[in-house]
This record gives C-alpha cells, sequence and structure tokens, in this order.
C-alpha cells in the first residue's frame, strides 16, 4: 500500500513536470504578431510622416505571396523596392490594391503611416535582427 | 514506523501545472498601440485590426508569429487569392529535394509542396536557387546574412533558430533514399 501510494505520487511529479515541459515549448515569452512586419521609412522622417508598417500576416491571409512577390514585383527586400507615393498613386506596389477598390485607398495615410518616428527600414523580429545585430542596434537596411 | 504527510510539493506543483496550461491557453499578441513599432498616438492603432483577433483563430505554432501558417493554409483556415482579383491557375510541385548529404547536421528535406503553394516558381528560380540540385552554393553563414533560405526564414517563415525543421532527415537514412536502397 505504502509503495502504490509513493508510486502514485511519483507519477504526479512526473506528469505535471513534462507537462510544464512540453507546454514550456508554446511559452508566451514574446508575443510576435510584428514578426514579418515591415518598416519602411526611406522618405518618410524627412517629410514630417510616419514611418509605414506593412504586417505581412494581414496580407498573407488573404493573397499568397506569389500576388505581391511575383505578380507586383515586389522584391523580397525591405527598402529594395524604391517605393514612393508618386508609384503608388498610379497604381504600383500599394496602390495596386490601395486604391478604394480591392482595399482602401491613399487617402487614409495614417493607417499606413503609422509606426514611430525614427524606426529604421528593417524587417522587425526577424532572427537577423535578433540573432546577428548588436543589442539594441538598428539594422541598416 | 511510515510518515504521512500532506503532499504539499505535489499539489504545489499541479497547481503550478495547470496555471501555466492557463497561461499558456490564453497567449496573446501584443495590441498594435504596445507592439512596440506602432505609435500608439496614430490612427492606424484604433482603426486596423489587431493580431489576436485574426491570428488566435489559426492553428498555432512555437515560433515566429506563432501561427502554423502551412497548416492554416492546407487545413482550410485561411483562403488566400492566387490574383488580385480571384483566382488564377499556378503550378504546385510536389517534390522533396534532400541537401547537405554527408554533412555534420541531419540532412535537409526541401518540401516543394508547401513552398509552391504560396510562391511562384520564379520567386526562386532561377535567382535565389538554381534548378539543378547541388548547383547553389548554399551555407548557413550566408542562410543567416539573409541569403537564400534566409530571404524568408527568419523574416517570414518560421526563424532560423528551428534547425530541426529543416535539418530533420537522419544522414543515414538521406543516403539510403539517395541510394535507392530501401
Amino acid at each position: 500500500m505504502a509503495i502504490e501510494r509513493k508510486q502514485w505520487k511519483s507519477a504526479i511529479v512526473i506528469a505535471a513536470t513534462a507537462w510544464m515541459a512540453v507546454l514550456f515549448g508554446f511559452a508566451p515569452s514574446e508575443a510576435t504578431a510584428e514578426y514579418g512586419d515591415v518598416v519602411m521609412n526611406e522618405y518618410s522622417d524627412e517629410a514630417g510622416m510616419r514611418p509605414v508598417v506593412f504586417p505581412h500576416w494581414f496580407h498573407r491571409i488573404r493573397f499568397r505571396c506569389k500576388v505581391c512577390h511575383a505578380d507586383l514585383g515586389f522584391k523580397f527586400q525591405a527598402g529594395g523596392n524604391d517605393i514612393n507615393m508618386l508609384k503608388i498613386i498610379d497604381g504600383e506596389y500599394c496602390g495596386a490594391c490601395h486604391n478604394g477598390d480591392v482595399a482602401w485607398s491613399v487617402e487614409n495615410c495614417d493607417l499606413c503611416h503609422s509606426g514611430k518616428a525614427g524606426t529604421p527600414t528593417q524587417v522587425h523580429e526577424s532572427t537577423l535582427q535578433k540573432l546577428i545585430m548588436p543589442a539594441g542596434g538598428a539594422p541598416k537596411k | 514506523m511510515r510518515k504521512r504527510t500532506t503532499p504539499y510539493f505535489e499539489c504545489a506543483l499541479l497547481t503550478l501545472a495547470l496555471g501555466w496550461s492557463a497561461v499558456v491557453m490564453a497567449q496573446n499578441w501584443r495590441k498594435l498601440e504596445s507592439d512596440g513599432l506602432h505609435d500608439p498616438g496614430s490612427e492606424a492603432v484604433k482603426v486596423l485590426q489587431d493580431p489576436a483577433e485574426a491570428m488566435s483563430q489559426l492553428p498555432p505554432d512555437t515560433a515566429g508569429n506563432k501561427v502554423d501558417w502551412i497548416r492554416a493554409l492546407q487545413g482550410g483556415y485561411i483562403k488566400p487569392r492566387s490574383a488580385l482579383r480571384g483566382e488564377k491557375e499556378y503550378e504546385v510541385l510536389d517534390g522533396d529535394v534532400l541537401m547537405n548529404i554527408g554533412g555534420s547536421t541531419p540532412a535537409v528535406l526541401f518540401p516543394h509542396k508547401p513552398h509552391t503553394q504560396w510562391l511562384d516558381c520564379k520567386n526562386c528560380h532561377e535567382g535565389l536557387f538554381q534548378s539543378k540540385a547541388g548547383a547553389t552554393p548554399i551555407t548557413m553563414e550566408k542562410i543567416l546574412q539573409g541569403e537564400y533560405c534566409g530571404v524568408c526564414h527568419g523574416a517570414v517563415a518560421f526563424p532560423l533558430t528551428e534547425c530541426n525543421r529543416c535539418h530533420s532527415v537522419r544522414q543515414m537514412d538521406a543516403i539510403k533514399r539517395v541510394r535507392g536502397t530501401p
């Protein structure tokens, strides 16, 4: 009887520890929705606008990568596309959708230009940024 | 003589385990206004969708933005368009490529299928990668600098800290597969 009780107790200890170990993998140590968010600040700061934050997560729910990266010609590089408002108004890049037709139009400046001033062009939360860059140092474009 | 003690330790551990489960279940994504990226004074944080609203509905993952995007797509949780307006034909290639055979880490299995469900062939070929197996000088050093696989993995696909998701085939098995012996 004593042995059974002891076994039962150690079983609980082992099970609880194992369960926590498993869950530790799911630990919300850092909730990183913004993993993959691209900040674009080629011209914004100079123009007195907030930098643009592009949320990949929102767009990939609606479009496959290829739509923007093959059909619209967005290069896989933050700051590598030389996007400006003139091109967008002409229907290029973001303007292919953000024209009041597929998505809301360019008059809603602040919905894209929503980042903290001074944030450099980057892919936010990237492995590159986290592991390779010096602590606190922002990656250059 | 047998000591009968109250199982304080066990109780505490159980409580901790259950409490921790609750914390994990309630996993939430930072709100736009407090994600460190958006200006809390911006109109956008009031108008735009908060990530948790969309992402908590999708299959979870342990890394990146905590969504398993492959399962989300293949399981029909999301139905991203293949063209700006509606759908268009595209090629999904179902073919695995083994790499790093004979290396000091497990071999890499690259599955074309999940990649071509998201991407166009020309996104990778013949620019980032040569179609001919072994023709592209891929190294971890380059990947960590954001080249090759690192163009997406580490930015928008699962991060580079998830070594064994790519390095997933034992060398012995990889060699057998390449030689065609069972």
